[in-house]
């Protein structure tokens, strides 16, 4: 393999690692604070594309105007879902909110079959993502450029909310223990929304990025770059924002990397990340910057 | 007993009820065909467009032997088991005499022994894969099979586009895109003398969006052509991928390309691709096909695709085999599709020959202007 | 007050035998005579009883929150596909590469071919639950979902074992409405008998409080990996009978929605009963198929309400939140059948009518 062929594939891995990150982010924050894995997240991600074809199909709009719509949607959609399918069961077991979790990411999958109709969309893609450019033999766009660094603007301003603002020390009081942070009066259920609508945010972000860089969306789409990023999520130490994007940009990383290297064995590349999954479960539970596991008998 | 275990009993009660259902007329005031096709899931879109083609073909031709005709739909929803529910039901609850379907090999692979074992016909609109008809004098199918769409994309890049060496891109996960790759390797190797004339062959699975790494490993080793079979979804977003990595040479196909998305996801950079299908509005074969076009037309306001084609040609084909009958006895009708030759349809001259499959002529399209054009017609040998 | 006793023990072992022979007679005589869709419907009905309780016992009776059902049905079905198909059909089926020796030339029965079923399935849930049982809740149910996944692309890439995406056809057809309903009664049987021994109960408290079972002397590995086991095993038998009866599988089979489907069945019933699970995979079994009717166009008081294709999936969705949102123990609950309690009821309705009269 020359250095030129493995740029190309590195360009194309941070690209989809990227991708992945976005997604993770979400996962992982809702995992934080409610120890719940947010089946609906993939769905969530997947809606949020349709809102965004629907706001540039049908209603016109001009693009950063129907993205922004689609992000705000999307958050509400999120908050829609923590209220109906998952407070109602925050003092049942936690069987029950799995149970719930996956029963919303079906519904959702299959009402957006119903409603959306099981034939692709285009989405659409503003040409100005699509400019190419090449750098030293390797092809890219400017999309390439667009998602790492939006990821990382993110993934800074959600270190901001998180670690230096109220909001963000609330959302963290009832990471560690509900009943304690009501009584230091920090209002627990605003934190959990306000967590949902910004995971949902992320999704949308992703998925709008996904839109952008494929062009093709479906009410199935959802299920495994979901399944990736939540593997992705505690591949970086669950719970952990920094460690979700980092596990992002491996899997994406690797999954590129295993077809460049073993084209043979492209068809097993799905199979990698649940592999990686289980390799890290069992090596290092609490992922690659996770803290320790602190379980109370 | 508590309220909601006495509303679950009443409602199971009320799907038992349900299911007994409504008995079906009996069958010396109207024939009765049944259809089972993927209307929802993975297949979705295949199954509606087949479905586009017998509903046009239905208002066309209403009755026959002077009955009307009744066509009964059942969603297989793009699963196995469902396939073979679908067809049990159609044969026992609705008692029809002759059945369409399905889009799908795989689907019809798992009707098929139970439309045998009942002696019932089934007519398969577009199945390629050759397992369909094997071992089963009740399936028939109105289109050709993947030995052959193979052979003809193989023949189409080594005469038209003096290919000689070709990388394949497969949808690993696709009985269809499998099955296609193999022969269309084998068709390739033979025709350059040359075995190893495959120079790349790597896979993906369905619904991945990613495929710059496959796509990076076949560029650098330079082939004539890409063979990339698999559906039209996929193949959109794997050549847009390859025009912006800097691939520049043709991409080919099978019929699953033919499909409005293809174009509106593809957009500019599925221009120039080539695939085989099963006919062409552009070149009406014969005279059903200016038919077929004008109708439909008339009737969905745009071109006609593939599998609308095929689903019009299936629907007449029972109803031409149920005339030569002169009953609606499943068996004769069986017999007498057996004996289809020279059928005059929207997609061709068909004849079905031993084992149920027909002999017929490929075309192949290349994607111009942002429209499926006709460039080649390939027969059968 | 009346005296309420149990059903004397000699007169339930009667009953149940008495009953057991009479449905025996009634499947064999409605396998000849009963219309093919009836016979298929209850020979669903029957493979889906025992996968469900397989389910159950993982999920509910251990709380061991398992998604990968879907793979094991999957190994089980190829087993019992490639060891009851014949030479010449697995000459003509694997035509891209052949299968691989010695299995391209043996030729099975269907008993041996499930029993080797279970036994593979059961390695191979062994191997899946040895190193994921140590997880809890969420992070089994996505490593069991990844093997599940795994399993899948693996079968998909092994073309000279599994024919890879083109799948297996010509399956002989064996699955009859014996061998489902044998296979459901067998399920039945085992998890009614294995709830009544301390290994039962073992699996009871661990899904209690685990760390209080293992404080009272249960031990985790050995009664998680046994109920994982069986699950995988029972899960592998059905895949087999499946594979048999629509004769023809292939990797797409088994995915993510079939987990759903048995799972959904499971939890509608209650995750804690045998009973609840056997009605309720009959009727979810029965309902897809009764539900059609949303899919399909109504005429009611003259107006064409047009079918909404995909409907039926929704409207399971949405049962399935309602039950886990409302009612979350499930139809039966905790609840089971037994011969007590239909005397119990008995003897209720009979005072009832009595205190009416006097």
């Amino acid at each position: 393999m020359t250095l030129e062929i493995f740029l190309q594939n590195a360009a194309n891995g941070i690209t989809l690692g990227s991708l992945y990150a976005l997604l993770a982010i979400g996962y992982t924050m809702v995992y934080g604070i409610l120890r719940l894995i947010n089946f609906a997240h993939g769905e969530i991600f997947m809606i949020s594309t349709y809102f965004a074809f629907y706001g540039t199909a049908i209603f016109a709009l001009p693009w950063q105007v129907a993205f922004v719509v689609a992000i705000v949607l999307t958050a509400l959609l999120g908050v829609v879902i923590e209220r109906a399918a998952y407070r109602p069961l925050r003092d049942a077991p936690r069987i029950s909110a799995l149970i719930s979790a996956i029963g919303v990411s079906f519904l959702m999958a299959n009402l957006g079959l119903v409603i959306f109709g099981g034939r692709p969309k285009t989405f659409y893609r503003p040409p100005i993502f699509q400019v190419p450019i090449e750098l030293g033999g390797v092809r890219v766009v400017a999309l390439f450029f667009v998602i790492p660094l939006l990821t990382a603007i993110l993934l800074v301003a959600l270190n901001y909310i998180v670690y230096k603002t109220k909001t963000g020390l609330a959302m963290r009081a009832a990471q560690w223990d509900f009943d304690t942070a009501r009584l230091m009066g920090v209002d627990v259920d605003r934190a959990i929304s306000i967590t949902f609508a910004i995971g949902s945010a992320l999704a949308a972000v992703g998925g709008i990025m996904w839109g952008l860089r494929f062009a093709e969306i479906n009410p199935n789409m959802g299920l495994f770059p979901g399944l990736k990023c939540f593997i992705a999520a505690v591949f970086g130490g669950i719970g952990n924002i920094s460690g979700a994007v980092l596990g992002g940009f491996i899997l994406g990383f690797g999954e590129i990397m295993l077809v460049a290297f073993l084209p043979g064995l492209a068809g097993y590349r799905d199979a990698f990340a649940f592999v990686v999954l289980i390799l890290i479960l069992l090596v290092r539970p609490t992922g690659l910057l996770g803290d320790k596991q602190r379980v109370k008998v | 007993m508590a309220l909601h275990r006495r509303l679950m009993m009443v409602l199971f009660c009320a799907a038992l009820v349900s299911m007994c259902g409504i008995a079906a007329a009996a069958s010396d005031t109207e024939i009765r065909i049944g259809v089972y096709e993927p209307m929802t899931g993975a297949m979705a879109a295949g199954g509606q467009m087949t479905m586009e083609g017998i509903q046009l073909a239905q208002e066309q031709r209403p009755k026959v032997l002077g009955l009307p005709v009744r066509v009964i739909l059942v969603d297989n929803r793009s699963d196995k088991v469902e396939a073979a529910t679908a067809v049990t039901r159609l044969i026992q609850k609705d008692k029809v005499c002759a059945i369409i379907g399905s889009y799908g090999s795989a689907l019809s692979m798992s009707g098929g022994p139970v439309a045998q074992a009942a002696k019932v016909p089934v007519m398969g609109c577009s199945p390629t894969n050759p397992l369909v008809t094997l071992g089963n004098d009740y399936y028939f199918r109105a289109c050709f099979i993947d030995p052959f769409q193979g052979r003809v994309m193989a023949q189409f890049a080594y005469d038209k586009l003096g290919a000689r060496k070709a990388a394949i891109i497969q949808d690993i996960a696709q009985d269809y895109a499998v099955g296609l790759a193999n022969f269309f390797r084998q068709a390739f190797n033979e025709l350059t003398e040359d075995p190893k004339s495959i120079i790349a062959f790597t896979s993906y699975q369905t619904g991945d969006r990613d495929y710059t790494a496959q796509l990076t490993y076949v560029a650098n080793a330079k082939p004539d052509v890409v063979f990339a079979p698999g559906y039209y979804a996929d193949a959109a977003v794997l050549v847009t991928q390859a025009r912006s990595l800097g691939l520049k040479m043709p991409f080919l196909g099978g019929d699953t390309f033919e499909a409005p998305e293809f174009i509106e996801i593809g957009g500019k950079n599925v221009e120039g691709v080539y695939f085989s299908t099963h006919y062409s509005a552009d070149a009406p074969v014969t005279p059903a096909s200016e038919r077929f076009v004008a109708l439909y037309k008339a009737r969905f306001k745009t071109a006609p695709n593939t599998f609308a084609a095929l689903g019009y040609d299936c629907y007449n084909l029972v109803l031409d085999a149920i005339e030569r009958a002169g009953s609606s006895n499943p068996k004769a009708i069986r017999d007498a599709m057996a004996e289809t030759k020279d059928f005059v349809g929207a997609t061709g001259i068909i004849t079905l020959d031993a084992n149920g499959d027909a002999t017929k002529s490929a075309v192949v399209l290349v994607v111009k202007d942002g429209q499926f054009k006709l460039v080649d017609v390939v027969h059968p040998r | 007050m009346a005296e309420q006793r149990a059903v004397h023990p000699l007169l339930k072992i009667a009953v149940v035998c008495g009953a057991l022979i009479l449905f025996f007679l009634v499947l064999s005589w409605g396998q000849e005579h009963w219309d093919a869709y009836t016979v298929r419907i209850l020979n669903l009905c029957g493979i889906y009883i025992g996968i469900t309780l397989g389910l159950n016992l993982c999920n509910g009776f251990t709380g061991q929150f398992s998604l990968g059902i879907a793979g094991f049905m999957a190994v089980g079905a190829y087993t019992t596909a490639v060891l009851t198909m014949s030479p010449a059909v697995k000459q003509a089926v694997f035509f891209i590469q052949p299968l691989i020796y010695p299995l391209n030339s043996i030729q099975w029965g269907f008993l041996p071919a499930l029993l080797m079923a279970a036994v593979v399935s059961g390695i191979v849930g062994f191997l899946v639950g040895a190193p994921a049982i140590r997880f809890r809740g969420d992070y089994l149910a996505i490593t069991t979902l990844g093997f599940a996944e795994i399993i899948r692309i693996v079968f998909t890439n092994i073309v000279p074992i599994t024919n890879g995406a083109l799948g297996l056809k010509g399956i002989p057809p064996h699955t009859n409405l014996l061998w489902s309903w044998g296979f459901a009664l067998v399920c039945i049987a085992v998890m009614v008998r294995l709830m009544r021994t301390t290994y039962g109960r073992a699996l009871k408290a661990i899904r209690d409080d685990e760390v209080a079972a293992e404080a009272m002397g249960v031990n985790l590995f050995f009664h998680k990996n046994l109920a994982f086991v069986m699950s995988a095993m029972m899960a592998g038998v059905g895949g087999g009978l499946l594979g048999n009866l629509i004769t023809t599988i292939d990797p797409n089979m088994f995915r993510f929605p079939l987990t759903f489907t048995v799972l959904m069945m499971a939890v509608l019933g209650g995750l804690g009963s045998i009973t609840g699970t056997v009605i309720s995979a009959a009727a979810v079994t029965i309902a897809m198929e009764a539900f059609r009717a949303l899919e399909e166009p109504r005429v009611i008081l003259g107006l064409t309400i047009p079918g909404v294709p995909g409907m039926r999936m929704v409207v399971f969705s949405v049962a399935l939140m309602i039950v886990i949102l409302f009612y979350p123990k499930g139809f039966m609950g905790d609840r089971e059948f037994s011969l007590d309690r239909v005397k119990r009821l008995a003897a209720g309705l009979d005072r009832t009518n009595t205190s009416k009269q006097g």
